[in-house]
């Protein structure tokens, strides 16, 4: 993968931006359980940064997913895992199906101002019963005329509470349940929409995620993404790029807690001398440092597959997988270098440590990208065997 | 990175030859404890794969190092680690400092039938009081009239009884240990010269590993590669190529390994249904081809980098660490699927399993790339410390 000045020049748009507007309200944010998603993102939509893949006719860039993957890795260097996946949903979880199948109109009418910052998005595909699972799902569009009447709920999404519109995944019919879902651009005010409660979570405390419960929520059939019963099909190429995101995103927050860990320990001085002379220190250490090189290298040979044509289901797989295993070992790890000082709430090593243990659940949990390997490698079951 | 046809072609012709004339014959060399390298190196050399980025002028083919690599992949075919790595000293860890610093004459006389298969090649930097700790050998080369004459040992000297010359590394002064050493081209029959023993080694069973003592050993003073006292510097470049030969070589073997291991559970039937059937298995091995996968990612990207003329030195070391790591994963977590099958000698699982041992000892320990990614992230304690 060999990088352009347009590359850096992106990465060090993103870091001025985030050393200004984001660093230094993040602990206010963890605190009040939310962040000002439109007024943070109307900044990044100004600055270009919220379509740089996304078609130039709405506003974006045009240019190739490697950019997104570069504004994924850059997110990084935000002191919290929040705004990083927040901003993930924007761009490359809730936008990417419409930006290649919506209608001209529907793009003009929701990618372009998700683009310049004035629409905030989110992604409603899992439920109380189907997370991973997405084939189960059981919210139901029916058609009624020109609309679409929407009746179940959704769990765990992202954004929910400040969204302007959803990217709702939903069963239109009763046929096959790959061939039977679509998906359909539900703004958030309709009537009908209840949120039902801010969700209380372990860690990613600045960001708002939500639950929420469709009665009879009507949307015009033109707000279908694409060909009605191709809706699976297209959250799944969805995936491909969300995994990626994922994976490229775990790199440089890694990157960050292990940067922190060497100046503490650096610093803090134990028996006489600094705790970081340690060998078992600085070759720990050193052994994360070459986990995250061989992660890094990884995402960036997947998106350089990806952009020459292939399927890159497997690697992006595999890419989230390790991003999962990795924030996990490495915060754990950094953590106890820093001792009682690590175990403070406002800790970053602790922030790091909370926020990162969803890398290995959120956008399909660690088993369902094993499951996605060991199916690509022949090795499931075959049904008669159960 | 993105491969051309001529890096396929020269995957198929390794594999011809492979499969024809290597692996029919690994059980038998397995016991006889040593392979025929004059024989086999021939051959390789016959179809030009010794010399795939060595000048064109010597009989090479001038390619540029990614073609090295991928014949380093490809080597993981044969169904051993010893030929493998014999082949690997000839190419990538006797012969860079010889093919970028030898003058012509010495080229003609060792690179030359080097690439051609007629000479088989070995490296003398260990001994027995100097592995990875480089600086400290004792071996000593004194310049008298227009001689140098060599005394001293090396130590685990990988093709040492059949090689008829070795890449030595001595101390031709007294400066410092940066400073005093140089690189000389010592032909294995020359008078003094003492192949004392071959090893008797856990895995590696059908390479000859020995222990060399030099006894007032002669040897011309033009066979000195490059200047004199930059040996340490040249080596330390020469072990660039060996880390990431290290590394990739150990990415195929481990691929075959999985494959035979999910093969062998899919047969296996055990209370009424493959072992394979079992979720542990199938996800560990989907595990396993994650690892497997950040290694090859790690040297595709380091090559990338090295062509384009940056200091691989911390990937190069990062790679060697991790496909040490990864190999000792995959044998032990595989063997242990095929219970006491995989526990016979003659098994393909216990035979990686016991060669694979090595990665983390030979080129480098595990330990000394740990210290040498230490270094180059600033966390080593400081000298005076001490």
């Amino acid at each position: 993968m060999k990088f352009t000045p347009e590359h850096a020049a992106l990465r060090q748009t993103w870091k001025t931006l985030i050393d200004r507007e984001i660093n230094p309200h993040v602990d206010e944010w963890e605190k009040s359980g939310q962040f000002p998603a439109h007024e943070l993102f109307k900044k990044m939509g100004s600055a270009g940064l919220l379509g740089v893949d996304k078609p130039v006719q709405f506003g974006g860039s045009g240019l190739d997913f490697s950019y997104a993957m570069v504004c994924s890795e850059s997110l990084g260097w935000v002191n919290g895992g929040s705004v990083p996946m927040a901003t993930g949903v924007q761009i490359s979880m809730a936008t990417p199906a419409l930006a290649r199948y919506g209608s001209d109109e529907l793009r003009q009418e929701f990618l372009a101002p998700s683009i310049s910052g004035d629409f905030v998005a989110c992604l409603g595909v899992s439920e109380t019963g189907a997370g991973s699972d997405v084939a189960s799902i059981k919210t139901t569009a029916r058609r009624v005329g020109g609309d679409w009447i929407i009746n179940g709920g959704k769990m765990w999404t992202t954004n929910g509470a400040q969204a302007d519109w959803m990217c709702l995944l939903a069963n239109t019919g009763d046929g096959q349940v790959h061939k039977n879902k679509s998906l359909i651009v539900v703004p958030m005010k309709t009537k009908g929409i209840e949120i039902v409660k801010k969700l209380n979570k372990l860690g990613m405390r600045a960001s708002d995620t939500v639950q929420t419960f469709f009665d009879e929520v009507k949307v015009p059939v033109r707000y279908t993404i694409g060909q009605p019963g191709q809706g699976f099909t297209y959250q799944m190429q969805q995936f491909q790029e969300e995994r990626l995101w994922a994976g490229a995103g775990t790199l440089m927050g890694c990157d960050r807690i292990i940067n922190a860990t060497i100046d503490y320990t650096r610093e803090r001085k134990v028996f006489g001398k600094p705790l970081l002379d340690n060998q078992v220190i600085h070759f720990r250490l050193a052994e994360l440092k070459s986990e995250v090189e061989a992660l890094r290298s990884l995402v960036y040979r997947a998106c350089e597959d990806y952009l020459a044509g292939k399927d890159v289901t497997m690697l992006a797989s595999m890419a989230k997988l390790k991003a999962g295993r990795l924030r996990r070992e490495v915060s754990d790890a950094c953590l106890q270098y820093w001792g009682g000082a690590g175990y403070l709430w406002d800790s970053p090593v602790a922030r790091a440590y909370r926020d990162g243990r969803l890398g290995s659940i959120g956008g399909g949990a660690d088993e369902v990208m094993l499951q996605i390997i060991a199916k690509l490698q022949g090795n499931m079951p075959r049904l008669g065997n159960r | 990175m993105q491969f051309t046809q001529e890096h396929d072609e020269i995957r198929r012709t390794l594999r011809a030859i492979i499969e024809r004339d290597i692996n029919p014959h690994v059980d038998q060399w397995e016991e006889d404890g040593i392979f025929p390298a004059h024989e086999v190196f021939k051959k390789l050399g016959s179809a030009g794969l010794l010399g795939i980025n060595k000048p064109a002028e010597y009989g090479g083919m001038g390619l540029d190092y990614s073609y090295a690599m991928v014949m380093a992949e490809e080597l993981g075919h044969i169904t051993c680690g010893s030929v493998p790595m014999a082949i690997g000293v000839q190419t990538d860890m006797a012969t860079p400092a010889l093919a970028r610093y030898g003058s012509d004459e010495l080229r003609r006389e060792f690179l030359a039938p080097s690439i051609a298969g007629d000479f088989v090649a070995c490296l003398g930097v260990s001994e027995v009081g100097a592995g990875s700790d480089v600086a400290s050998l004792k071996t000593t080369a004194r310049r008298v009239g227009g001689d140098y004459v060599v005394n001293g040992g090396k130590m685990w000297t990988t093709n040492g009884t059949q090689a008829d010359w070795m890449c030595l590394l001595a101390n031709t002064g007294d400066g410092p240990v940066h400073k005093n050493k140089s690189l000389i081209c010592l032909p294995m029959k020359t008078k003094g010269v003492q192949v004392v023993k071959k090893l008797d080694k856990l895995g590696m069973r059908s390479s000859d590993t020995a222990q060399i003592f030099f006894d007032e050993v002669k040897v011309p003073v033009r066979n000195l590669i490059g200047q004199e006292g930059m040996g340490f510097v040249y080596q330390m470049q020469q072990f660039q190529e060996e880390r990431l030969w290290g590394a990739i070589s150990a990415v195929v073997g481990m691929e075959r390994l999985i494959a035979e291991t999910a093969d062998y559970t899919r047969e296996r039937k055990v209370f009424g249904r493959p072992l394979l059937d079992n979720q542990i298995i199938h996800f560990k091995l989907a595990e396993l081809s994650t690892e497997i996968e950040l290694v090859r990612s790690l040297c595709y990207r380091a090559c990338e980098e090295y062509l384009d003329g940056q200091d691989v030195t911390m990937l190069a070391s990062m790679a060697k660490l991790k496909a040490g790591r990864m190999v000792r994963l995959v044998t032990d977590g595989c063997l242990q699927y095929w219970g006491g099958a995989g526990y016979l000698w003659e098994s393909p699982t216990a035979r990686a399993f016991r060669d694979s041992r090595l990665a983390s000892i030979g080129g480098g320990a595990d330990e000394v790339m740990l210290q040498i990614i230490s270094k180059l992230m600033g966390t080593l304690p400081r000298p005076e410390k001490h």
